[in-house]
């Protein structure tokens, strides 16, 4: 188990979808000091519009204990609309409806429970639409 | 640079070796290699462990380590690069060698994995820790992601993947060290329960406890220990993106491609001229992806060739014959050290009934990850 401050300081990202555009356009979500394509340094603050497609998805149905209640659970790749790349759950759809190119929208939710004294932690996961 | 030479090697069974705790299995294995070479006094070692931690609650390993084995005061360094941790640590040895700052150097690499309760969550730790294994992707969901662009790209067919772990179990049959040296069929495999869509436990290489060993010194001094030494010919090593999301492409390892052209440069040969390889089959479509990068297959045939048997013995070129990590058993730690302990047998041509032909250049790859690292050796019968 963590200390809050491991989650909250990942609150712009997780909650709001604060990425960040380079100069070179390559948009990131983690915060970055320089953009690993380019080498540039200079960027602005991005809010991610949450819509994007899938490039790959699995259902995962051993997964670490943490998650475990969940499963049998959905995940994908997802590139947003902006062009940033992450990996989130996709949640509230039929796994035989996911495929390589839905589109998508990220959504606010809890992600998971620290034990069964631990802090909850959220952040987004991704709805079909 | 000094040429360096792998003068002994040695290991122990690969399996869940309840009895042995971490310290008792990588003393076995480096008094084996010790034995092996004719050495008693090492210059300086190095151990690999991906999570000495997690898995057995130990850190500060390599101390531990060299006052287990006798060495008590000798220079002793624990590396980590997750599942390559194992090559870096002949890497690592291999320039404290060619640099003339010490003559014998053990290098190896241990896993204590049946230690342990939650294994999903501690290999989970080599994957990006805040951007995936926070939304419960798991290493096994990893490789699937990977696999199902690659069969909707290229068609591969999910018997076809069936077929590599197949081909796995059937070169660990000759294994004496192998975890499951069993037969094992295309039935069983796609019968076999889902972890992560579309890959099935089968897919998956098994947890594992295990260490390996190996003792290198200059070429020039090789003879004074062993009359057939192997060669380290060339090293490479590279990283990439620690999230497979931040891969351009899923089914492009780029880390293993930069690792494999600067070993090929460094030795001065290409793809075409290696006799057989050992490569990081840590899911079935590990091994399909790590050929086609190795240049062994053209990008998107691999799958199928494989399938086809062009990966084993009478094929193009045989891939594990150690049977791999599926079948052989992937302490993570030990997997890249082992990986080379197989190159040097076959090179030495004391592989038994694995032997391959007038195997003269091996190649081993070992992967960190879901690509996040790859370490290349090249090594020559001598």
């Amino acid at each position: 188990m963590a200390n809050s401050q491991r989650y909250t300081r990942e609150i712009p990202r997780r909650y709001r979808l604060e990425g960040q555009r380079f100069v070179s356009g390559n948009v990131y979500l983690p915060m970055r000091y320089i953009d690993p394509e380019t080498g540039e340094r200079k960027f602005d603050p991005i809010r991610l519009s949450g819509k994007g497609t899938i490039l790959s998805f699995t259902e995962i149905h051993i997964p670490a204990d943490t998650y475990a209640r969940e499963a049998p659970f959905a995940v994908a790749i997802i590139e947003t609309d902006e062009g940033a790349r992450l990996t989130a759950q996709v949640v509230d759809c039929n796994f035989e409806d996911i495929k390589i190119g839905s589109k998508v929208e990220l959504i606010f939710r809890k992600i998971m429970e620290e034990g069964n004294s631990g802090i909850l932690n959220y952040g987004y996961k991704a709805i079909l639409v | 640079m000094r040429d360096v030479a792998i003068i002994g090697v040695g290991m122990t069974s690969f399996g869940e070796l309840w009895n042995q705790g971490i310290r008792d299995i990588f003393a076995e294995a480096a008094l084996n290699a010790m034995k092996d070479a004719g050495v008693t006094k090492l210059d300086s070692m190095y151990v690999g462990a991906m999570s000495s931690g997690l898995y057995a609650g130990q850190e500060h390993i390599a101390s531990v380590m060299a006052d287990y084995i006798g060495q008590r005061g000798v220079p002793s360094t624990r590396v980590e690069s997750a599942c390559a941790s194992g090559g870096l640590a002949v890497k690592s040895a291999f320039i404290e060698v060619a640099s003339g700052m010490s003559d014998i150097v053990l290098a190896g690499g241990v896993e204590k994995m049946w230690d342990a309760d939650d294994g999903s969550a501690i290999l989970a730790t080599a994957s990006d820790q805040e951007w995936e294994a926070y939304h419960g992707v798991t290493f096994p969901g990893l490789y699937a992601m990977m696999a199902r662009v690659y069969m909707d790209r290229y068609g591969l067919t999910r018997e076809e993947l069936a077929r590599i772990p197949v081909k796995a179990h059937r070169h660990a049959i000759n294994n004496p060290n192998a975890q499951y040296p069993h037969p094992m069929t295309i039935e069983t495999v796609l019968k076999s329960s889902m972890v992560a869509d579309p890959l099935r436990l089968m897919d998956c290489s098994p947890i594992t406890d295990g260490a390996a060993c190996v003792i290198l010194c200059p070429l020039d001094r090789a003879g004074e220990f062993t009359k057939n030494p192997v060669k380290i010919k060339a090293i490479g090593a590279a990283t990439g993106p620690i999230a497979l999301h931040d891969h351009k492409d899923l089914t492009r390892l780029d880390a293993v491609h930069s690792s494999a052209q600067r070993a090929y440069n460094m030795a001065g040969v290409g793809p075409g001229d290696i006799d057989f390889v050992e490569v990081h089959d840590c899911f079935s479509i590990a091994e399909i992806l790590v050929a086609e990068v190795l240049g062994f297959f053209e990008y998107g045939t691999g799958g199928k060739a494989i399938a086809e048997g062009q990966a084993t013995y009478g094929g193009k070129i045989v891939i594990n014959p150690s049977g791999g990590l599926k079948a052989k058993g992937h302490p993570v730690g030990a997997t890249g050290v082992a990986q080379i302990i197989e190159a040097t047998e076959q090179l030495q041509h004391r592989a038994g009934k694995r032997q391959i032909e007038n195997a003269k250049l091996g190649l081993t790859q070992n992967m960190g990850g879901s690509g996040g690292s790859s370490i290349v050796h090249i090594l020559e019968a001598v």
